[in-house]
């Protein structure tokens, strides 16, 4: 394993120290215990939105803390989600008294911290909704799995709440818009190598030179199954049918498409699978109104993208064109 | 010869002892299947339970274990922590105040505890969790409760555990990370049955 740590018991308080001293203008780090929140929080008279989940996933969720997108952000240790008494206080600290929305992905783990955490905020006097994001295509039987996960869908749910929380919707408002965003956006991943938790020290799977794995979540789990490689048109028609067909897309429809490094892909391919999926879009009459290539929701250094596909409508794209200046995400601002 | 508050905090240290041991073997069993940090996590969680304990000794075997529910709850993270969290909150909670527990006591204290672990978790027997592991013991350690033994109850509980925990091998996931798996989750053992019987295991050990 090699990896530019200095201990890998000490990677994520290193990681969030640093990422405070870069980002002081923009954020303010609790080291223990370990949450982030805006620098100006709470805004008055604003919905919080709080966010968390296991770290290395950068820059989600702490990258995307700041105007128009997350009040607070609260890392676990590494693919671990984090516990209530980060969660608790990251709410309350976020809490103008106009409530605060938790943004979870469907992950077993991070469902039952911030479940918890809810009821403990509850119980202190703050209204708390969950806005629940499992946009995973890949995992298709809900009956007999822990449900679908919560995967690239989840930056597009921060950034369009983010925005109606920061125009002055109110906590059913924010909640709703996050639904509706969660609704209409489906993802599909791939990896073509594994990712190794430093901690662990060993890759979470091993991967074959010829082989990749389709249906990937974002933890270093293995996906749904395996395949010899194939070119990228080829994996991004795999990642691509799935999504459409799921999301029931139809000739008239605008989306945003979203290709995401899992954090070891260059720009350039993802910038080829861009290519493909947007062509394939086109040519069944769908209109990509908005679009973002590069790595936003990662997998510490897994080669491998997920494409997400979120079917737009007016209100949506409005708030996801509103200005956002967060570490991660900056424009009109 | 009930129990009392000195094995359970015996058990208790020798929980994190058998965690700081297993935390290879946690950490191995869940990379096929999860996501490599059951052992890591189990054994942050419990180093912090001593931690808490040598703050503030409690003085019931109940307080005992409440203090080792808000640590793990708050320290252990993925499921693994609300999940246990839970269970030591239901089965100190059924101990109470208790400071010399009886075989039918610990009995119930254990079925509290699994079932603390199945309203969180909503898993059932057999979609290979760790209540594959609580479930048998529960059941072993109730049949046991007749001859007013708290040694049988928790031999007979911590057997149960193991040979439930080896039960999962051939079972197909069906909650948690695991269960993205489908199939290729059959195989292997799921390391929260594991770490459960490790607990179990130790709880006998406490036994003087």
């Amino acid at each position: 394993m090699k990896k530019l740590i200095n201990d890998p018991r000490a990677v994520v308080d290193e990681s969030v120290e640093g990422f405070g001293l870069a980002h002081a203008d923009l954020v303010t780090v609790f080291a223990d215990p370990k949450y982030i929140v805006r620098k100006d929080a709470p805004v008055a008279g604003k919905v919080g939105l709080v966010s968390g989940g296991g770290s290395g996933h950068e820059p989600l969720h702490g990258g995307y803390v700041g105007l128009g997108m997350l009040d607070a952000a609260v890392p676990g240790a590494v693919f671990t989600s984090p516990t209530p008494d980060q969660i608790l206080p990251a709410t309350l600290a976020v809490n103008s008294g106009a409530g605060v929305v938790h943004i979870v992905k469907n992950y077993t783990g991070d469902v039952l911290n911030f479940e918890t955490a809810g009821e403990l905020a509850q119980a202190e006097g703050v209204e708390v909704r969950t806005v629940l994001v499992n946009d995973d295509v890949a995992v298709q039987d809900s009956l007999y799995t822990a449900g679908r996960r919560g995967v690239g869908g989840t930056v597009l749910v921060e950034k369009i709440a983010g925005a109606a929380a920061e125009r002055g919707d109110n906590l059913d408002a924010v909640a709703a818009i996050g639904d509706r965003v969660n609704q209409n956006v489906r993802s599909m991943g791939v990896a073509l190598t594994a990712c190794t938790v430093p901690h662990a020290g060993a890759p979470s799977f091993v991967l074959e030179e010829n082989e990749i794995e389709i249906g990937i979540g974002i933890h270093g789990e293995p996906g749904r199954h395996r395949i010899p490689m194939e070119n990228a048109d080829g994996i991004t028609d795999r990642l691509l049918e799935p999504v459409v067909s799921d999301l029931g897309l139809a000739s008239g429809d605008k989306v945003l498409l979203f290709v995401n490094g899992m954090g070891g892909t260059p720009q350039s391919e993802l910038y080829i699978v861009y290519r493909r999926a947007a062509q394939q879009l086109a040519a069944q009459g769908v209109t990509v109104a908005r679009s973002l290539v590069g790595n936003y929701i990662t997998s510490l250094e897994m080669q491998g993208c997920s494409i997400t596909v979120l079917r737009l409508d007016d209100e949506m794209t409005a708030l996801w064109d509103a200005p956002v200046h967060t570490p991660a995400l900056r424009w009109g601002v | 010869m009930g129990l009392d508050v000195n094995w359970a905090l015996r058990w208790l240290t020798l929980s994190a002892q058998a965690m700081a041991e297993h935390r290879k073997e946690l950490i191995e069993l869940d990379r096929p299947i999860g996501d490599s940090d059951h052992g890591e996590n189990m054994d942050r969680g419990f180093k912090a339970v001593m931690v808490k304990i040598a703050e503030a000794p409690p003085e019931t075997a109940g307080a005992a274990l409440k203090l080792t529910a808000m640590t793990l709850m708050s320290k252990v993270g993925g499921a693994a922590g609300p999940l246990y969290g839970t269970a030591f909150l239901r089965a100190g909670t059924a101990l109470g105040e208790a400071s010399d527990i009886d075989a039918a006591t610990l009995a119930s204290a254990f079925q509290a505890a699994r079932d603390g672990i199945v309203a969180r978790g909503k898993a059932e027997s057999g979609d290979k969790t760790m209540v594959d592991a609580w479930t048998p013991a529960v059941d072993a350690a109730t049949a046991a409760a007749g001859d007013s033994d708290v040694l049988k109850v928790l031999v007979a509980a911590a057997e149960a555990a193991e040979a439930g925990a080896v039960s999962t091998d051939p079972m197909l996931a069906r909650k948690g990370r695991a269960s993205y798996l489908g199939e290729r989750s059959i195989g292997h053992r799921d390391p929260g049955a594991v770490s459960s019987a490790l607990i179990l295991r130790a709880a006998v050990g406490a036994v003087e």
